[in-house]
């Protein structure tokens, strides 16, 4: 344990620890004290955690320590930390994301009377990713990422006003344990096998190739249940119900992030396993095209961008797949940044306009001009055009995977191949929305009669100003600074200092990005001039048959239903009657059957006086007999 | 000194039990609090007689069975005919459970000094109960005689009839007889066990059994079946299980805390101490069968959560899961996995012990324990509800928390011991996990979500609550934060179990 490694145990350790204090306030509306400790607590864990970042950052010396937990039989678990430059920078994006939405959330939230414990569950995730960003050890990893699908399941469940909210966050917590199902079994032998779960010497351990795959693909179950990939990306689009703010924290720098993060971390083994990278390049191209096609149908506004962060995610999966970690944590930072401020933005729209549906908006772009400007900034990174962050991020995947399509990389090259083209024809998908969400919201003319309610948690109807107008001071400030590093981020591809610390390319602005920029032009081309012919008409009306199929997310929930939730009910309700009428019924009826025969006993025994002398003197000269015949024989 | 403690132990909560069934009803509960009090104490003192010089990790390779060394005994003739000994000792395996008992019995007491169960007999007699079933529970923990075990086991039989059937719900007489019944068939077993056990090894000692030394091969068999079913009845391991889930739903409060808290430890423990202890063989030929049979306890017992509407009774079928994980681990006869089995053990012990304690406390408040009756407590009594939600999420096995290692590393050990059936059996056991999530998430939409259904009559949490549930609150989070708490030296006592295996 060396000084840095102290520092970084504060980490993870200090929003952790507030979010615990926090958690003991009153979870009850008390007046203003208690909620001015809950914020203030909230902000300083972020702040201290952002803080203890940059200074380590500054040290330039790696964050690593271990002591030893418990030892259970020949099996070690200690609780290491051990952070290098990629995996500070990430932390960086975790406590800059989670102080916006601290602060942020102080604004939104300030007529709720449950703030209190939800401030202390946002530090407790963010507490938990940091855990899982600087974790050495796989079992401690495993307790940030699982203390995440539990806050992410009760800020999803928060809003008490909307009916689906509880169902949404039940959905969100079970779907991805059934993921975790795989990682724990995955690290599991992953650590049997190597007699210890440290990070370090899994990674210098020398496995076998059938356990090696088999530990990497139960891994994946995990990471696909937490970053939202397909198949396991159904609890995504349903966790809008949770408070827009908890939408930008889940969707930027936690939870789906942490998936990522995982299998960069013990990317090694996954280069030496081609058929866990097969399976990781085939879900991560699924992903993109099926997160991309279902935003384009979307008419909820928070629906297309938690669809596009499904279609993004799989960018950095498909990275990862094609050999490249770098490019997945330089696209996971990016992401980060304008996934954050969209989202933030978005609370701002839906707090000025108390709606989320697209159809109800328009021509937002006079009266919120900042919330125009960041949209645009955001928008136009998630499209990747240039130079905003996201077009160098996504530049360097696509260059990646087209690189591995030359072959020489541990994945095979029909898999690149899949990778490289699903990509290539996600980013025209991805600009085509983005355009539509763009105009929808900002342009055309303004539906001002249907802005009939204030929104609830915001501010009251009778304080409603009549136009929409740019938020108050705490949620314009965390959106204009999220809007920084979405607009330059990328540009720190240029810094040596940073592509050292990420083992990243240098940018190459050669022919490769002729393909991608045409298909951005075509994608964004194409929205604008189906805008334009029929003004105030949806371009996705121009989706016709598909739409339905589109929006509802290709019918995954309903297959799930049928192949899973409703087979588990039955074979539940199966079981139930098995062991009540079947189990339990034997044992009852033992006890049944045992009095009757001591009823029939009794029956036998209370007979008349002259029977009973009968059978008394018939019993007596039984026994005579017997006794004097085997008198005799002695 | 080390003896006297030992003594003391038992001899507190025996005297404690006559004075307050001799004192007024009022002074008797609060001289019973007092009784359990000086218990707590005296188990947690047991510490002090263990050697400081052995240090807490013994690891490393070893040569050789070692011997079982308890940290303190004490040996008396007691029927010196039969060769049967008065005789007590204490080491890392017991030592866990004694000062479990010894909290949860004085929290037990405490929290009757202010809430006597209504409809049934006076507190104080119940007091008076809780102390008795103390004695015969602190007992089978120490004994370190197969006979003397085989007695203590017994003495908590009939007060925990009483108890049920003098305090419990309006089917108390019925779920009492079941209790009773049904274990005395379990007993029986064990009887017969002790005996193949004494009469073929000449000595009913624990400590010279270990290893099962001396024995024949067939009579480790034999002996382990008697052993293992009799347990299994305790544990309870499915299909052995159905008493549990009508005693713990007519139980009151304190007699379900106690039940689910330490009385179903009887079984894990003894069938650890004894049952592989005295005949390992048998347990090496055995242990498929029990493993398959933990697995199905797992799956059958979240299944049938899932489709349960009742609370208390939903707790316990829980507890069939849980205890199957804790039986899985015991299975695998591997370090790993006995050693994940103890901390499931007490983990399972303090979470359930609260999660019935929150129970009894919401039945008592809306007069109701059905699903389809309760509803938005979070809004009515969000303390109340928050409490719940944290027992919730450690029963579910949340890393961080208590739950979390027993049921991670009976997987683990399963993985360890390796080959297609283990193998199997750690995938099984690992989708149980995600059923015992979508359960306890299911009954916390149910109960803490929605529209708020009855006013509760009290929503505060008051004091006498506070007071016993915060230690569980606190321990829960705490065994998730330091396991070793629970394994510190059972390392050493467990390579003497499993040695004759290796």
């Amino acid at each position: 344990m060396n000084g840095t490694a102290v520092l970084g145990s504060a980490l993870p350790g200090v929003p952790l620890l507030v979010g615990l204090i926090g958690l003991l306030l009153n979870p009850g509306d008390d007046g203003r004290a208690s909620r001015r400790t809950a914020a203030a607590l909230g902000v300083a864990g972020a702040a201290i955690a952002l803080a203890v970042t940059v200074v380590l950052l500054g040290l330039d010396d790696p964050v690593e320590g271990s002591i030893r937990w418990i030892q259970l039989g020949d099996l070690a678990v200690t609780l290491t930390l051990s952070a290098g430059a990629a995996a500070l920078y990430v932390a960086l994006a975790v406590c800059v994301v989670a102080l916006a939405v601290q602060v942020y959330s102080m604004a939104y939230l300030h007529d709720d009377t449950r703030y209190a414990p939800y401030a202390a569950q946002v530090s407790l995730f963010t507490g938990a990713m940091l855990l899982v960003v600087t974790s050495g050890d796989l079992i401690l990893l495993l307790i940030g990422w699982e203390v995440m699908g539990l806050c992410s399941y009760l800020l999803i469940g928060h809003d008490r006003r909307l009916p689906e909210a509880p169902a949404a966050a039940v959905k969100a917590f079970l779907v991805t344990r059934v993921g975790d199902v795989g990682f724990l079994l995955g690290i599991a032998i992953l650590g049997v096998e190597a007699g210890t779960f440290r990070i370090a010497e899994v990674l210098a351990h020398d496995y076998a190739a059938g356990p090696l795959t088999a530990a990497l693909i139960l891994i994946l179950a995990g990471v696909a249940g937490k970053s939202a990939q397909f198949p396991l990306h159904t609890w995504l689009p349903d966790a809008m119900a949770g408070p827009t703010p908890i939408s930008a924290l889940i969707h930027a720098a936690t939870m789906v992030a942490a998936g990522v993060y995982v299998v960069f971390r013990l990317f090694p083994l996954f280069d030496r396993s081609p058929a866990a990278l097969a399976v990781l390049g085939v879900m991560a191209a699924i992903t993109v095209l099926l997160g991309a096609l279902s935003a384009t149908a979307q008419d909820d506004l928070k629906r297309v961008l938690a669809w596009s962060t499904v279609s993004q995610i799989g960018y950095m999966t498909g990275a990862l797949a094609v050999g490249s970690p770098a490019a997945a944590l330089f696209h996971l930072l990016t992401h980060a940044a304008f996934k954050a401020l969209l989202f933030l933005a978005a609370g701002a729209v839906i707090h000025a306009v108390g709606t989320n549906y697209l159809s109800r908006m328009g021509g937002l772009r006079h009266g919120m001009p900042v919330t125009f400007w960041t949209f645009v900034i955001g928008l136009g990174a998630l499209a990747g055009v240039p130079p905003l962050a996201g077009f160098w991020s996504k530049e360097n995947v696509l260059v990646a995977a087209a690189h591995a399509t030359e072959g020489g990389e541990a994945v095979p090259v029909w898999v690149a191949w899949v990778v490289w083209l699903a990509a290539l024809v996600g980013v025209m998908i991805t600009a085509w929305y983005a355009t539509r969400l763009l105009l929808r919201a900002f342009f055309g003319p303004p539906r001002a009669d249907e802005w009939h309610v204030g929104f609830g948690d915001a501010s009251s109807a009778a304080h409603q100003p009549l136009a929409p107008h740019d938020p108050p001071a705490l949620m314009r400030w965390p959106i204009l600074v999220l809007a920084v590093p979405s607009a330059v981020l990328g540009l720190t591809a240029f810094l040596p200092a940073f592509r050292t610390a990420l083992e990243l390319e240098p940018p190459h602005l050669d022919v490769a990005i002729v393909l991608p920029m045409v298909l951005l032009v075509t994608g964004v081309g194409a929205a604008w001039w189906l805008w334009h012919a029929v003004p105030g008409v949806d371009p996705a009306r121009a989706l016709g048959r598909v739409r339905p199929l589109f929006a509802s997310g290709f019918h995954l929930d309903a297959v799930q239903d049928r192949l899973v939730v409703r087979p588990v009910r039955a074979l539940a309700s199966a079981v139930r009657a098995m062991d009540e009428r079947g189990v339990d019924a034997t044992v009852e009826s033992t006890g049944v059957a045992t009095t009757r025969l001591g009823t029939l006993l009794t029956t036998a025994h209370r007979a008349a006086l002259p029977r009973a002398v009968v059978a008394v003197f018939t019993g007596a000269l039984v026994l005579g007999v017997v006794a004097a015949i085997y008198g005799s024989r002695a | 000194m080390a003896s006297f403690v030992l003594v003391a132990v038992l001899a507190v909560p025996a005297l404690g039990a006559l004075i307050t069934a001799l004192l007024p009803d009022r002074a008797g509960r609060i001289a019973a609090a007092v009784a359990a009090a000086i218990t707590f104490l005296l188990t947690v003192l047991l510490i002090l007689t263990r050697d400081p010089g052995a240090g807490w990790f013994a690891y490393g390779p070893r040569t050789g069975a070692p011997p079982v060394v308890p940290w303190a005994q004490i040996d008396v003739a007691w029927i010196p005919a039969l060769e049967v000994d008065f005789h007590l000792g204490v080491d890392g395996i017991s030592y866990p459970l004694i000062v479990l008992t010894g909290l949860l019995t004085l929290l037990c007491c405490g929290y009757t000094v202010k809430q006597v169960p209504a409809g049934g007999g006076s507190g104080r007699t119940l007091a008076a109960l809780l102390l008795v079933l103390e004695v015969g529970i602190l007992g089978t923990f120490l004994a370190l005689d197969l006979v003397l075990f085989f007695v203590f086991f017994e003495v908590v039989l009939l007060p925990m009839y009483a108890v049920i059937a003098g305090w419990g719900g309006p089917e108390r007489r019925r779920a009492a007889r079941k209790f009773v019944l049904y274990t005395l068939f379990g007993s029986v077993l064990l009887l017969l066990g002790v005996f193949t056990v004494v009469v073929a090894a000449g000595t009913a000692d624990l400590l010279a059994l270990a290893g099962g030394l001396g024995l024949s091969r067939t009579t480790q068999y034999v002996a382990f079946v008697l052993f293992a079913l009799a347990f299994a009845v305790k544990a309870p391991l499915w299909p052995l299980h159905t008493w549990l889930p009508d005693a713990h739903t007519e139980a009151p409060t304190v007699g379900s805390v106690i039940l689910a808290g330490v009385l179903l430890k009887m079984g894990t423990y003894g069938l650890i101490r004894v049952g592989v202890g005295a005949a390992p063989e048998g347990a090496a030929w055995a242990a498929p069968v029990l493993g398959i049979l933990a697995v199905a306890a797992i799956l059958i017992g979240s299944l049938v959560c899932l489709r349960q509407t009742e609370l208390k009774r939903l707790i316990a079928y829980s507890s069939v899961g849980h205890m199957g994980f804790v039986l899985l681990g015991i299975a695998t006869l591997t370090v790993t996995g006995m050693q994940a089995a103890l901390i499931g053990n007490i983990a399972h012990g303090v979470i359930t012990g609260l999660l019935f304690f929150l129970a009894g406390a919401i039945k008592d408040r809306t007069h109701t324990g059905l699903l389809s009756e309760l509803g938005g407590l979070r809004e009515t009594a969000p303390r109340l509800a928050g409490l719940l939600a944290f027992a919730s999420i450690a029963s579910l096995g949340l890393p961080g928390l208590a739950g979390f290692w027993g049921e991670a590393f009976a997987v683990v050990a399963a993985i360890e011991r390796g080959g297609p059936l283990w193998t199997t059996l750690a995938v099984l056991a690992a989708a149980g996990g995600a059923v015992t999530a979508a359960y306890f998430l299911r009954l916390l939409r149910r109960v803490t979500h929605g529209a708020a259904k009855p006013e509760p009559a009290q929503p505060r949490v008051q004091p006498i609550e506070w007071i016993a549930w915060s230690p569980l609150v606190l321990l829960a989070l705490l065994i998730g934060l330091i396991p070793a708490l629970v394994t510190l030296d059972t390392h050493a006592p467990i390579i003497a179990i499993t040695e004759a295996l290796r």
